[in-house]
């Protein structure tokens, strides 16, 4: 007993000490940082211990402005693609002909480059002086007037950061979700039928009890990725987010670190463990909620 | 309600798509079930037993053919019109629900005039469980009952709209050797207690023997003998459902008819004075066998089993088709079992003769 626990530490020993160095130490360090003031990391010093960086941080306009947008972004963006990718993976394992292709179709996304996303996004959305975007374009054609969607009205810049999150997280939870339907086995499905179930019923007291656990993982991942938010925001409205005023909290830390206003790792480190507490926060709440309504 | 199968034929497209021919599952069934009765549906798997159980059910359509509840046509019926319970091999409960909610759920479909309120659903529940005895169980979830206890739920979720047919897909099958046993004689129980007509599917002869008033043992989507257990068992129609019937099973041997006299080998074993001469498959039952010491038929002791009650005398014959033969004779008659050489004679009633090429019984009686 003693000998084999030798041996699994040994066998654990190289992950452990990756994950160490890599993982837990910067954790550890990003912690220490948020308490140290005016902390210098070319000199490595710092003048005192306590809670001011947070403070500093809580009443940044910037810092509230970014907070503000990733609140939005999370409370839209979850649940609308989470309900969508639901109901196209529940219309894709309904249709009888072409589900490979549809199936093709709805996961491309996932593999097309990031710039390329951001380009298309362009073509629709941005205003330039010689076209509109295909948007404006076609919203005029019903009689309304063109937006900046890129550089006007925060509602505007807002939506189509929302509309590119979703667009790019959707497929993956297309994708889990198909899988998960295609998991539940028909004789659950055949035993309903044969007692005359009606469609809606059969969904809602069978099939989402069902793939629930696959479902709260989506919705789970889904808020962590969504307060993470930074790069999709980058790709629409370049690098000077605080200015477009569509910075998020992952983008305040780096500007912190390393922006034109940059070179506080105190401030950035209490962002981020501002971001870290909500997530787990979250996290923790939704898990109460799952362990409620996940059944199996 | 009587079950009438008329000339039902289900062919499926075949799976090689290079092949135009259809695979045939169920070729031109035709049978009345009574009313009330317990009907067991029996053959090796991929005979189109299943596929049968379907058709009647409506998650299958046949090809061709028509299907009858009493006088009612219900071929175009789907499965929900028919008013049938559907027991599946693996039970299908719903793992989220406790047992009272999955055995309420059919009847929360229910619309209209036939609209029940909770505590109506809870009490008819709550009297089906008591009819198939998990009434303590209720509040469990399927994952905390034993095989046998699920399978309870499955039947009272199949019978708390009071079916008009009960359909069970290889009941037994997911059980233990005891449960097995206790849980045909449950589902006997409950089918006598309700009267209502119950086809069950089964590939285990012993089971469908036990509880059914008829078999009907089918084979490559054909239906080979239908009839009481004993009488198909006593009187198989082929070869087939000679071997198929039985543990242990028929032994079969390659004999001869010569002057009305059947010869197994050197041995001329029995007088079957209507049966043309030539060469046929012959099939003893185990208890076909009597130790003689004047014996016609002789064979080389291999080995002596005593199981019980039984005894089971496993002897070699040159004329057999496998390596041993296996008699089942009763403990007294066990004198003389010393030597190499064993003696049988033959019960004539329980000796089949089979064409060679057909398979098809030879009658020994005129």
């Amino acid at each position: 007993m003693e000998k084999n626990s030798l041996k699994a530490w040994l066998y654990l020993l190289p992950a452990i000490l990756f994950l160490g160095v890599f993982l837990v130490y910067p954790l550890v360090d990003v912690f220490i940082y948020s308490f140290e003031e005016g902390y210098n990391s070319a000199s490595q010093t710092y003048f005192g211990i306590g809670t001011y960086n947070f403070s500093y941080v809580l009443h940044d306009p910037y810092f509230l402005q970014a907070l503000k947008n990733t609140l939005i972004l999370v409370l839209i963006t979850v649940p609308v693609s989470t309900a969508l990718a639901l109901l196209i993976s529940v219309g894709l394992s309904s249709i009888p002909h072409l589900k490979q292709l549809y199936q093709t179709v709805f996961f491309l996304p996932y593999v097309t480059n990031t710039l390329a996303v951001g380009l298309v996004f362009m073509i629709l959305f941005a205003k330039t002086e010689y076209s509109d975007g295909l948007v404006n374009v076609l919203l005029s054609l019903f009689g309304m007037t063109p937006v900046d969607f890129l550089d006007g009205p925060y509602a505007a810049k807002m939506l189509v950061l929302c509309i590119y999150t979703v667009w790019i997280v959707l497929p993956f939870k297309i994708l889990i979700l198909t899988s998960a339907l295609a998991s539940v086995k028909a004789d659950y499905y055949n035993a309903a039928r044969i007692d005359g179930t009606p469609r809606l019923r059969v969904f809602t007291r069978i099939t989402l009890p069902m793939i629930s656990p696959m479902l709260f993982y989506l919705i789970i991942t889904g808020f962590i990725g969504a307060f993470k938010a930074y790069s999709d925001a980058v790709a629409l409205f370049g690098t000077n987010l605080n200015t477009a005023e569509m910075n998020t909290i992952v983008g305040y830390v780096y500007d912190m670190l390393y922006g034109d206003s940059g070179g506080y790792p105190s401030y950035a480190s209490a962002a981020a463990v501002i971001l870290f507490a909500i997530v787990l926060t979250i996290t923790v709440i939704n898990l109460l909620i799952s362990r409620k309504h996940v059944h199996y | 309600m009587k079950v009438v199968l008329d000339h039902v034929t289900k062919a499926f497209p075949n799976r090689n798509k290079k092949l135009k021919q259809d695979v045939i599952a169920v070729s031109d069934f035709t049978y009345e079930i009574p009313d009330g009765s317990l009907i067991g549906l029996l053959g090796p798997s991929g005979c189109g037993k299943s596929t049968t159980l379907n058709l009647i059910s409506g998650l299958l359509t046949p090809t061709s053919g028509r299907i009858l509840f009493g006088d009612e046509d219900v071929t175009d019926f789907s499965p929900e019109h028919r008013g049938i319970g559907l027991v599946f091999q693996n039970y299908a409960l719903y793992p989220h629900m406790t047992v009272a909610e999955n055995i309420m759920f059919p009847l929360g479909n229910l619309r209209g005039k036939d609209k029940m309120s909770r505590a109506e659903m809870r009490r008819k529940a709550e009297e089906i469980a008591a009819l198939v005895q998990i009434e303590a169980y209720m509040d469990r979830k399927p994952s905390e009952l034993s095989g046998g206890q699920q399978q309870r739920v499955a039947i009272a979720r199949a019978l708390v709209k009071m079916p008009r047919v009960l359909l069970l897909d290889e009941p037994l099958s997911n059980l233990d050797a005891r449960l097995r046993l206790q849980t045909r004689e449950e589902i006997h129980r409950i089918q006598r207690q309700t009267g209502i007509t119950t086809i069950f599917v089964t590939h285990d002869q012993e089971e469908a023997m036990s509880i059914s008033d008829a078999i009907v043992v089918m084979r490559d989507g054909v239906v080979q003998q239908i009839g009481a257990p004993q009488q198909v068992y006593n009187d198989p129609c082929n070869l087939f459902v000679a071997k198929f019937l039985g543990t242990p099973p028929i032994n079969v041997f390659d004999g001869s008819v010569s002057d009305g006299a059947l010869y197994l080998g050197e041995d001329r074993v029995l007088d079957v004075p209507c049966v043309p001469d030539g060469t046929y498959y012959v099939g003893i039952r185990p208890e076909g066998f009597e130790i003689r010491a004047d014996g016609p038929m002789h064979a080389a002791l291999s080995a002596i089993e005593v199981m019980g009650r039984d005894v089971s005398v496993v002897a070699a014959h040159p004329a057999c088709t496998t390596d041993t033969l296996r008699a089942i004779i009763d403990a007294d008659e066990t004198v003389g079992l010393h030597a190499n050489e064993i003696r049988f004679s033959l019960k004539p009633s329980k000796v089949c003769l089979f064409d060679r090429r057909t398979e098809i019984r030879v009658r020994t009686d005129k």
